[in-house]
């Protein structure tokens, strides 16, 4: 498998009727990567991502995971991707343990193995002390956490999160952040947020989508630079996204 | 085939896991009583078989069968689990399979839990226990080809409420199809073929042989293909909602 193109994205379009949500996006990501899909909200971010782990269907354009093709090879790109879908649904009833070890049993390994794995990302997430209780009565903080271990299970080469700290407080923020960096020489990563220090606080290459289009595909550093005058990350956010005209101060006029 | 079975122990758990699967239980064998020793005339009958008690297995399963089967997709749909689901490394029809089966073992507990009855009967005469053997057999093939006609409705809908209605009337439809007031309606125009096709589908009719202790061949294929052209037809839901 050529490891410079872990994640292959070709003209990807995705149209809910008469809308385009996904509009003709290409770009690849290598192992190491950790790239951050910026965008306001709508802007299909969490499409893309859907997209790129076989939930849905391209209208047009092709993705490849580890080589294969998304809509040819289902299961086999499933096994290379771990996915954090957005809101980290669940199985409300079952106890966390009993979620991961129905992921686990899913993905074929079994016994000591499966045990193995489970107290591997348990503590690596720190779930411990709510591994037993249903996840409904989990914290958001709690549940976020159960999503991302049962993503991280089976040590995928590409990880799919979808919005992975919403919702958690700047502690928690923080661990997810540097979880995501002791995970990122390996792997390569996605991450969608809209708080852009997050983008400097763990990505290596920032993505900025709005209304279905990469606006801007760079470093963080990057970013910045490219518009000058911008006071704050947040000033360049807008600038690029609504098309806004940077001057010194800020946002002022539509371009 | 083993990622059927995951998924079908982890459905029958969540089956458990609520009180539903309790009240359904109590009142599935309480109204199977009710029916059976008030409406059917159990004692009065005078006879020791379970005709009674079998005849009015296709109207419950009516109604309680879509409560069975009514979440199996929506509640998937509705919590966005389906998302986690089916970015699992299983096929769509492993998936499908797996909570059919879960739902259809339910049913299986449901009716193994009427036992008190089969042992009154064995007990105030003596009957003939192959008879009622097959009787069991053909109301839990029945019960499946309706709950697989629930789960793929289920899969169309977010809302339980609209998978149980929907459920209940398609149901209807097939239960019914055979009667000669529903077929009647489709002599004046349909051509004679047609309205054959219509009565073949009627689980009524492949029913009423069964519930008499003939367990033709034919019902039993009947009812199976039905559950897996539905099985089928509830994987191609699942896939084609994937285009969004
Ligand atoms: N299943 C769907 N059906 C119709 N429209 C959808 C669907 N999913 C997303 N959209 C629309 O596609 C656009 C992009 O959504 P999304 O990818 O969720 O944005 P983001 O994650 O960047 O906030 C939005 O306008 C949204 O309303
Ligand atoms: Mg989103």
């Amino acid at each position: 498998m050529d490891v410079s193109g872990l994640l292959e994205v070709h003209n990807l379009t995705k149209k809910f009727g008469p809308l385009t949500a996904v509009d003709d996006v290409s770009f690849t990501v290598a192992q190491g990567e950790v790239v951050g899909f910026l965008g306001p909200n709508g802007a299909g971010k969490s499409t893309t991502m859907k997209m790129i782990a076989g939930f849905l269907t391209p209208t047009a354009g092709r993705v490849q995971v580890c080589g294969h093709d998304v809509v040819e090879k289902p299961i086999e790109i499933k096994t290379c991707i771990g996915y954090l879908p957005e809101g980290a649904p669940l199985y409300g009833d079952m106890t966390a343990k009993a979620l991961l070890n129905f992921v686990a049993e899913i993905r074929g390994f079994r016994g000591a193995e499966r045990r193995r794995r489970i107290d591997d990302v348990v503590a690596k997430v720190n779930l411990e002390e709510a591994l037993f209780r249903p996840i409904e009565t989990l914290s958001k903080g709690f549940k976020r956490r159960v999503g991302l271990a049962q993503a991280m299970l089976h040590d995928p080469e590409l990880l799919v999160l979808d919005e992975p700290t919403d919702g958690l407080d700047p502690n928690q923020k923080h661990e997810v952040r540097e979880l995501l960096r002791g995970m990122a020489a390996d792997k390569a990563i996605i991450i969608s947020t809209h708080i852009l220090e997050e983008v400097d606080a763990v990505c290596t290459r920032a993505m900025i989508i709005a209304r279905g289009k990469i606006l801007f595909d760079g470093t963080p550093e990057e970013l910045r630079a490219g518009a000058e005058g911008a006071e704050s990350l947040d000033d360049v956010f807008r600038a690029i996204t609504t098309g806004a005209v940077v001057d010194e101060g800020g946002v002022e006029k539509s371009a | 085939m083993r990622n059927t079975y995951v998924v079908m122990k982890r459905e029958l758990l969540a089956y458990f896991s609520t009180p539903v699967a309790y009240v359904f239980l109590v009142i599935f064998l309480a109204a199977i009583g009710a029916f059976t020793f008030f409406l059917g005339g159990f004692f009065a009958r005078g006879q020791a078989d379970l005709q009674p008690f079998f005849m009015f297995h296709p109207w419950l399963y009516l109604f309680l069968i879509p409560a069975i089967g009514m979440r199996l997709w929506s509640e998937e749909r509705k919590t966005g689990t389906i998302e986690l689901l089916m970015t699992l490394p299983l096929s769509t029809f492993n998936a499908v399979a797996g909570k059919f089966l879960a739902a259809w073992v339910f049913t299986a507990l449901a009716l193994a839990l009427t036992f008190p009855i089969w042992i009154t009967v064995n007990y105030l005469g003596d009957p003939d226990n192959g008879v009622i053997a097959a009787g069991y057999i053909g109301s839990w093939l029945m019960a499946g080809a309706f709950l697989s006609l629930v789960a793929c409705l289920s899969a169309l809908t977010k809302n339980q409420v609209v998978a149980f209605v929907i459920g209940s009337a398609v149901s209807f439809i097939f239960l019914t199809s055979g009667l000669d007031i529903v077929l009647s309606a489709f002599r004046f125009w349909a051509p004679d073929f047609v309205v054959e096709v219509i009565a073949s589908l009627s689980f009524l009719t492949n029913f009423q042989a069964v519930s008499r202790g003939v367990i033709d061949l034919r019902e039993v294929i009947f009812f199976v293909s039905m559950i897996l052209v539905t099985l089928f037809i509830n994987t191609a839901i699942i896939d084609l909602k994937k285009s969004g």
